[in-house]
């Protein structure tokens, strides 16, 4: 029998609630075949259900412990992330209590060295990152998915045996109750860094196993300064290693810092050594305010990927998929747009939409995304945590220079989290004017938001389905288009066409974008009869500086079967 | 490699002051001192090529 510890955990700032265990219909002997179990209601697996629901797929959501995460861990969300929330719903709720921010800081010897502000575009809705403890951020993706019908979300319920077949997968799971088997079509593993789906099934992740240990520690403090990202460089009381702070919202305060070499996490999680690393931080920067601990832990950075995220009928996502380095903001970020990625892939498979290339596209989009994360996060480990003696000179010459030299100081340049430009991707259109086109989103790229008015943004509008932007100030959509549309609308996909027109003008039968000032054409470097062709994913698929209907059936042939 | 740019005057003066800034920085700053000054070097070169050849060549005959 499992039985998850239902002792509520110990924080300073945040109530934990005990989600109780619900008896099943498997363990009263009915026999039920599930079209999707999701494995891990962390930040991803929840966003996931949440994300197959808006396609009307159910979801069996398991998750061994009764409560949300324990400690903050997962604290900066990027706008990217924010877009993809939005689209699950939970966004306004996270931004009432989140903590934009955009500026970063690197310190070396008291001065400040290097500072860089995240671009802010005046069309977006988020701010580059936005902090907030992940026991928050998934205390509102459950409720939203106890608001939910299609989830049915499982506390208690432990993996032990998974049997995966051609046509379905077969889960043991263990309960309070007992154990009891789990019959799904199909299987998304998102159970994190440690995935027991991977290790059950034998699969190998390929890359490094970088092994530089972090300290992860949140603290009660009150600091007085901005929500801004600091990264102090080898200070007296921890030489040759990097200090990074961030703020979050209830006076709680993140520190991390590399172990020195030759110590053990054990050792390093000794409250008297953590209590003399932390005073230390503290004394330096200046800060003589009482604090105290709430939550600490050490972190391994790796940096490696499964080659393959669709195993027959199992599907990995998040940190189950792939393990990213700690610098970056690259774990719920990447996560989310992973599952972003694969949701509407899947929904599509299972209700009958998709071409046989959709799903194998969901691997080879996001592999080459891990890879390429990789190798930007590479670039910052090696000057926060240089691996040999080479490395460690370059870095602190560098530093050294940097009090006098601006020109070493981009080299302090931070990497985050980005969205992925899929340019490679078996969906983009080869026979379109994407080449040819010199402002807009770019084929596999994701859209540009648009501000529309006060509060209002073209993301707030768009929701799980395929999009046609017809650029246009003709009052009549082309007969072509029409057709088009009626075709896709027989075959149940949602497919929805948006004109963005100059004038004001009265249509009926399909969504209108008033672009009075012409400002959301020229961002989409668009005239009369431009045309984008949207994945669900908010991907661009396929452009026309002039719309051709043919072209435009081809585009969409390449994301969904139509007859 | 490359050709003289710097006349025998000129090469000597660095030659001295090069031996003289790595006694100064001593044994410990010697390496750093010098991985400085290459990056200096470097960004007033110019030119990244190069640079890179010129690390190549100081590597060979060690």
């Amino acid at each position: 029998m499992h039985f998850p510890d239902s002792s509520p955990r110990a924080s300073l700032y945040y109530n934990y609630q005990i989600f109780p265990f619900r008896r099943p219909p498997e363990l009263n002997g009915e026999s039920v075949q599930h079209k999707v179990v999701i494995v891990g209601a962390g930040p991803v697996g929840l966003v996931t259900a949440l994300d197959l629901a808006r396609y009307g797929i159910p979801s069996v959501l398991v998750e061994a412990d009764v409560q949300v995460s324990q400690g903050s861990r997962a604290i900066v969300f990027t706008r990217r992330s924010m877009e993809i929330l939005q689209q699950v719903g939970v966004a306004d709720r996270m931004m009432e209590k989140a903590l934009p921010w955009r500026c970063g800081n690197s310190i070396y010897r008291g001065e400040r060295v290097f500072r860089m502000e995240a671009p802010y575009d005046e069309d977006d809705r988020y701010q580059p990152m936005n902090n907030l403890q992940q026991q928050y951020l998934e205390e509102y993706l459950v409720d939203q998915a106890e608001a939910e019908p299609l989830v049915d979300l499982r506390w208690g319920t432990k993996v032990t045996a998974i049997t995966n077949r051609a046509d379905g997968v077969a889960l043991t799971v263990d309960t309070p109750e007992g154990e009891y088997q789990l019959h799904s079509d199909w299987l998304v593993a998102s159970d994190g860094a440690r995935s027991a789906v991977r290790g059950m099934m034998g699969l190998r992740m390929e890359g490094d196993s970088y092994t530089g240990s972090f300290v992860i520690a949140d603290i009660k403090i009150d600091i007085d300064l901005p929500t801004e990202r600091l990264a102090f460089f080898d200070p007296d009381w921890n030489p040759g290693n990097t200090i990074l702070m961030h703020k979050e919202p209830e006076g709680i305060w993140r520190l991390d810092y590399q172990l020195p070499v030759g110590e053990t996490p054990e050792e390093a999680l000794q409250p008297e050594s953590l209590h003399k690393r932390i005073q230390a931080q503290l004394d330096m920067i200046g800060v003589t305010a009482e604090w105290e601990m709430d939550w600490c832990s050490v972190y391994s950075a790796r940096a490696m990927t499964l080659p393959d995220y669709v195993n027959d009928r199992v599907l990995f996502t998040g940190d189950a998929a792939h393990m990213l380095p700690i610098f970056g903001v690259r774990g719920a970020n990447t996560g989310w747009q992973d599952c972003h990625n694969m949701a509407w892939k899947l929904a599509f498979k299972i209700k009958g939409w998709a071409p046989d290339h959709l799903l194998p596209s969901y691997s080879q989009e996001r592999v080459v995304a891990a890879w390429e994360i990789i190798d930007e996060a590479s670039k910052s480990t090696r000057f926060m945590t240089p691996p040999d003696r080479g490395f460690r000179l370059l870095r602190d010459a560098t530093l050294s220079l940097s009090l006098t030299q601006p020109f070493v100081r981009p080299l302090f340049h931070w990497r985050t989290s980005r969205a992925h430009d899929y340019v490679e991707s078996v969906l983009n259109c080869n026979r379109d004017d994407n080449a040819r086109c010199t402002a807009g989103p770019a084929n596999g790229s994701p859209l540009q938001n648009i501000k529309l008015g006060e509060n209002d943004y073209l993301f707030d509008h768009l929701g799980a389905s395929i999009y046609l932007f017809y650029f246009s100030d003709q009052a009549e959509l082309p007969q072509s288009l029409l057709l088009l549309k009626e075709a896709v609308a027989r075959s149940g996909v949602p497919f929805e066409i948006v004109q963005i027109c100059r004038q004001a003008l009265q249509v009926t039968g399909h969504m209108l974008i008033q672009d009075a000032d012409g400002h959301m054409h020229e961002r989409y470097g668009a005239e009369e009869g431009t045309t984008y062709l949207i994945r669900p994913d908010q991907h661009v698929a396929a452009r026309w500086k002039q719309q051709d209907n043919g072209d435009v059936l081809t585009a969409l042939k390449q994301l969904i079967s139509l007859a | 490699m490359s050709t003289s740019t710097l006349n025998i005057n000129e090469l000597e003066q660095v030659y001295d002051h090069l031996a003289k800034g790595i006694t100064a920085a001593g044994n410990e700053k010697e390496a750093l001192f010098l991985t400085k000054l290459a990056l200096l070097l470097a960004n007033q070169v110019g030119n990244g090529d190069q640079v890179v050849a010129s690390i190549d060549e100081a590597l060979k005959n060690l």
